[in-house]
């Protein structure tokens, strides 16, 4: 067997380790290991390529190395789990900004490009570009980066032209304009369009848009495959690709949006929010309470739910909230879990914080099992949770959020929502449950409030 | 590699693709995301094929560049979604049966009841 044979069988062994893992990891047995398992195949994948006998500039490949990993390995470690969502933009955005580079030298490098190779590498360039660029945004809203914090306009019209000025420097580079400053304006043009494309999008519909460009990432390294004629690049990147796209439906579907309605409508900063929140003829009057009168509440209930949403995870309240949930169930009170698929700021975020408080998984409840249940629920505990509570995406037909399905804690008996001021919420729509008549407000960090509720619930 | 051949699979990948994410419990949403974000990583072994032919200073630092981003989205990716996946990992202290059967909607084989007869969680 030849040198090249054998590196292409330790790609093949790389990349059907790829879809075992994954399979592996749609299990929640199972996924721990598979996650190890795909980690497994990369190592094999990469042991492939060094022995490759085009392989050279070692010094170069162990500075290059090097730094990555000493920027990856502890950002990775010391993230705050509040923090993932934007720890996977961020590394899906250079995993992007690789491709448009190495797509960029292959470009310079070489004259005379095949069309078979040079159509790909400008795809290449073009959705690793968007990629990496649409990446930082997202990651820079989430991260509520000051500059990132601004409600933008939906550049809808001026996108397309940016999109149409990114396929006509497209067409020149394929048609043969051995240019190189044509592939640097390609770049950047997809550059520019990867950002003005995501950033008027909200906080809500993040998770949507980084899965998007966590597919688009795949394909341009497919694509980047094709053009070095490797095989571990084209399975690996379209299988992301594929994977990445169905897995963007799923979560849309969670949140009852669609794709199309996250990129060019809804959630933006339009007058739509504005109407809803002013003219929907609620009272207006909030009703604030005390520790000591929620701890009564709860102590004398038979079945407490808690909703966490994104405010229990900047609080760090989990464990807090896991302590007040043992001394109630010491007083005998049911207490469970409503778990929102997009409650916080990824599908799963609740679970995560949760289980490391080691609140029983058997607890957490997913949206349409606990749904029932609130009519029976004496109390609600709202803990920084807002727009998936929020009665206006059943009621206010013109709501940016309306149709989305949402935790029906208003059917609850009271609700006590535990929150840091009247702020409205990541889609920046205002609350009519904080104005309902059953509804009472503990406005302040929400750690210190719930500590304190436990206090005065062990105090009785 | 003829282009034919890598178009075919090209195709089959991405058939393959689709059918590994079929469905997927909303718990596992990110942390699959982050496995799949991980895995284009492999971007990384095309950086290092091109530095060996590509010469030129300007070449080169692209390059080193390219294969530090490659770098930071393997190592970052598989450890990340590790941390997130700690919710699912087996507690050493299997003492608590703590648990009523739940219906789990229609979610056959090792997706139902994940966890069941543990309590989960990840290291503290």
């Amino acid at each position: 067997m030849s040198r090249a044979d054998f590196v292409n069988v330790l790609y093949i062994a790389g990349f059907a380790l790829f879809i075992v893992g994954l399979r592996m990891v749609r299990g929640p047995r199972t996924a721990v290991r598979g996650n190890q398992v795909a980690a497994v195949g990369m190592a094999i994948a990469l042991v492939g390529t060094l022995i490759d006998d085009r392989i050279g500039d070692w010094a170069l490949i162990v500075v290059g190395v090097a730094i990555g990993t000493a920027i990856g390995v502890p950002s990775a470690r010391s993230v705050k789990m509040t923090a993932m969502p934007q720890m996977v933009a961020l590394f899906n955005g250079v995993g992007g900004g690789a491709v448009a580079l190495i797509s960029l030298v292959e470009f310079r490098d070489a004259d005379d490009i095949p069309l078979e190779s040079l159509i790909p590498i400008v795809f290449a360039a073009i959705v690793g570009s968007i990629s990496f660029w649409g990446s930082n945004v997202a990651f820079s809203k989430l991260q509520e980066l000051r500059w990132a914090k601004r409600r933008f306009p939906r550049f809808t019209v001026p996108n397309l032209v940016l999109a149409a000025v990114v396929l006509a420097l497209a067409v020149i580079v394929v048609a043969g304009a051995d240019a190189e400053i044509m592939f640097w304006l390609l770049l950047i043009a997809a550059g520019v369009l990867g950002v003005t494309a995501v950033l008027p999008i909200g906080g809500a519909d993040m998770p949507v848009v980084i899965s998007t460009l966590n597919a688009l990432t795949g394909l341009s390294a497919a694509a980047a495959g094709i053009a070095l004629d490797n095989t571990a690049l084209i399975v690996a990147g379209m299988l992301v690709g594929a994977s990445g796209s169905i897995l963007t439906k799923q979560m849309a579907d969670a949140m009852n949006r669609s794709v199309a309605s996250v990129f060019f409508g809804g959630f933006g900063a339009g007058p739509a929010a504005a109407a809803a929140a002013g003219d929907d003829g609620v009272d207006r009057t909030v009703r604030s309470t005390s520790a000591a009168d929620v701890a009564i509440q709860l102590s004398y209930a038979r079945l407490v739910v808690v909703v966490p949403g994104y405010g229990m995870a900047v609080a760090q309240a989990q464990r807090a909230v896991a302590d007040l949930a043992a001394a109630l169930e010491q007083r005998d009170v049911e207490v469970l879990y409503a778990i929102h698929p997009v409650a916080g700021r990824m599908p799963g975020h609740m679970n995560v914080l949760l289980a490391e408080a080691d609140v029983p998984y058997d607890k957490l409840r997913e949206m349409d099992d606990i749904n029932g249940e609130f009519a029976r629920t004496d109390v609600a505990l709202v803990i920084g949770a807002n727009d998936v509570t929020n009665p206006a995406a059943r009621t206010v037909a013109d709501s940016p959020i309306y149709g989305m399905p949402i935790l029906d804690v208003d059917k609850a008996g009271s609700v006590v929502v535990l929150k840091r001021s009247m702020a409205s919420g990541f889609a920046g729509i205002d609350n009519p449950l904080f104005y309902d008549q059953k509804t009472t407000m503990l406005f302040g960090d929400a750690k210190a409030s719930v500590s304190e509720v436990t206090g005065e619930v062990q105090a009785l | 590699m003829d282009l034919l051949t890598e178009l075919a699979i090209l195709v089959l990948a991405a058939f393959v693709g689709f059918e590994v994410i079929s469905k997927v419990p909303n718990t596992l949403h990110t942390p699959l995301m982050s496995a799949t974000n991980a895995i284009h990583g492999i971007v990384l072994l095309g950086a290092i094929l091109v530095i060996g032919t590509a010469d030129g200073f300007l070449n080169d630092l692209l390059l080193v560049i390219a294969i530090a981003f490659g770098t930071i989205n393997v190592v970052g990716g598989f450890l990340v979604t590790d941390r997130m996946l700690g919710m699912f990992k087996a507690k050493p202290a299997p003492a608590a049966s703590a648990g009523e059967p739940e219906a789990e909607r229609g979610a056959p084989g090792e997706a139902s009841g994940p966890g069941r007869d543990r309590k989960l969680g990840g290291a503290g």
